[in-house]
């Protein structure tokens, strides 16, 4: 596996591919991440997220290409691990051992310090049920478990899959924020979530996947510069919002109407002449609002999916 | 490894996997030298499979480690069962990828796991020694045998020789546990299988074809622990049952290194 390093990357893939008898996971992924900033990985299920994760850590063997973690080739895990924190597919510890004895496991098992245990348990809000078996943990408290134990290493380079499944608007609100402080402070952040409206809220960049394939990889902004922003127009006559798609399809936008409003194609500077063109139809609007695609309106006309 | 040493052992170490296991190695020790000494003029025997073992027996300089000898294939299978299900919970728990992104280095984990089973072991038959050599200086007067030779430099050579030959027969359980659930990947299949041919199916086969239990890993773990026996001298057992262990250590540790670890 020949690899190249660019100190600028944590991490860095070349036609990554792994193939389950004649069913391709994930074929020729090509993405990058830079160090430092908070990516997110989106993909509807089964697109092969946590198969390209497992890649990353050494967990399972890619069928072929190339990868680079924090400058170590992939094939050698051993050289970067040590740097790496992870939570794969949900937490996943000794139901009769407590929080703290869980974590304390890992720790020795990685060589790092015990006593900073109880700190991290504080730091995703179990300070105080680090003694409780982990088996008498809700959903939410594992997954909170699950990322401290990620922190152990003081990692470089962070990768979580689905953090934030189980936790309450407060608990994700906690993650987020946590998440940004750890970016903040220099570590890198690769993170898969269902919640596309939090990916869009913490990340900088994205790599969006669909049957396995990269259909996107860059900054945030990029990829929802891409898509048109929509006007969305309201009148109380409903024979006017005809008129009105009829009047932008000569000015050259295309638009329909959804649930009573028309849904005009349009950037936001434009809105204020439809608003005048309409006046001079004589149609009156009673709502003329430029709306921003969001990530999840991105993400659906991208994969062709509604999961 | 090292490391891998002290995290496997956090794990071991919780009371009821720990006490609870030494408990049971206790009791099970004490009935078995128990057995030995209060039935000795028992007509249906006191020793393992009906055998009776006589006062005069008792009396040799090995008479003092007779009770810990044969309470070796319990103490045998206790290793199988906490070796296979200590190694398949990792996959059933999933932790296994925990491990793995904290130990990249797949054999060193599996060894170091293995070493610190066999440290537990060791402890269990440390205190099954401990308990059964109590019980049968205690028990020795009520069953009228005379311990002037129990306490010579010939008992002593006995003892390690029989100490030895336990723990070597108990690690030998284990690491068939072991394999067991690297195989398996899950705890009841890996334990079940195991104490199923070792208890019942061996023990068919040896009653109904000859010489077969020269053979048969079950068998020959046995013999080590008694140091030899009728079914085969303590060098074929040691030579068959190494062969068979490393066999199937080469094939597991194959298999873990190179198994895509997706669950």
């Amino acid at each position: 596996m020949s690899t190249q390093s660019n100190p600028e990357l944590a991490i860095s893939v070349k036609d990554l591919t792994k193939i389950y008898g004649d069913r391709p996971a994930v074929s020729h992924a090509n993405f990058e991440v830079p160090l430092g900033t908070v990516c997110g990985f989106v993909g509807p299920n089964g697109s092969g997220k946590t198969t390209t994760m497992r890649m990353l850590l050494g967990l399972i063997t890619p069928t072929g290409g190339t990868g680079v973690i924090l400058g170590q080739p992939i094939n050698h895990p051993e050289r970067y691990l040590h740097r790496v924190g992870a939570m794969i597919e949900g937490p996943a510890f000794y139901p009769a051992l407590s929080g703290a004895e869980n974590l304390r496991v890992l720790a020795t098992l990685g060589g790092y310090e015990t006593d900073q245990v109880q700190g991290l348990l504080e730091r995703v809000g179990l300070g105080d049920r680090g003694d409780s078996k982990y088996k008498t943990y809700s959903l939410g408290m594992k997954q909170r478990l699950g990322i401290a134990a990620a922190l152990l290493p003081n990692p470089q380079l962070l990768m979580l899959d689905e953090p934030t499944n189980g936790l309450d608007p407060a608990g994700i609100q906690e993650i987020r924020e946590l998440l940004r402080d750890l970016a903040n402070e220099g570590t890198t952040v690769f993170v898969s979530s269902h919640l596309l409206s939090e990916i869009e809220m913490i990340s900088d960049s994205l790599v969006m996947l669909r049957k396995g394939e990269v259909i996107f990889a860059g900054k945030t902004q990029d990829l929802l510069l891409r898509q048109q922003p929509t006007i969305i127009a309201k009148s109380s006559d409903p024979q006017d919002l005809t008129k009105l798609l009829e009047i932008a399809h000569n000015a050259g936008h295309e638009g329909t109407i959804i649930d009573g409003a028309a849904h005009i194609l349009g950037p936001t500077d434009w809105a204020p002449i439809l608003n005048k063109m309409a006046f001079d139809a004589g149609i009156t609007l009673s709502q003329l609002a430029p709306v921003l695609p969001s990530l999840e309106e991105t993400f659906f006309e991208m994969t062709g999916d509604s999961e | 490894m090292i490391r891998v040493f002290f995290a496997e052992w956090r794990k071991l170490r919780r009371p009821t996997l720990f006490l609870g296991t030494m408990g049971a190695v206790a009791a099970v020790t004490a009935l078995v030298t128990s057995v030995l000494f209060l039935l000795i003029d028992s007509r249906n025997g006191n020793g393992r499979e009906g055998r009776t073992i006589t006062r005069q027996t008792l009396e040799l300089p090995h008479g003092l480690s007779l009770g810990f000898s044969t309470s070796a294939g319990l103490l045998g299978l206790v290793a199988l069962c906490i070796f296979a299900s200590q190694t398949a919970q990792e996959y059933t728990h999933g932790t296994l990828r925990n491990l793995l992104v904290r130990q990249p280095k797949r054999l060193t984990l599996l060894l170091g796991k293995f070493i610190s089973m066999v440290s537990f072991a060791m402890v269990t038959v440390i205190i099954s020694a401990v308990v059964s050599i109590s019980l049968a200086f205690g028990l020795s007067g009520k069953a009228k045998v005379i311990t002037t030779a129990w306490t010579t430099g010939d008992a002593r050579i006995a003892f390690l020789h029989t100490f030895i030959n336990v723990f070597l027969s108990v690690i030998a359980y284990g690491t068939v546990g072991m394999i067991l659930g690297l195989i398996f990947r899950a705890p009841i299949p890996a334990i079940s299988l195991g104490v199923a041919w070792l208890l019942i199916v061996e023990n068919i086969i040896a009653a109904t074809v000859k010489h077969s239990g020269r053979w048969m890993p079950g068998q020959l773990i046995t013999t080590i622990s008694s140091g030899g026996d009728i079914t085969a001298s303590y060098l074929h057992a040691m030579w068959v049952v190494s062969a068979y262990l490393v066999l199937g250590v080469v094939v597991v540790s194959v298999l873990f290194r190179r198994r895509d670890v997706a669950n």
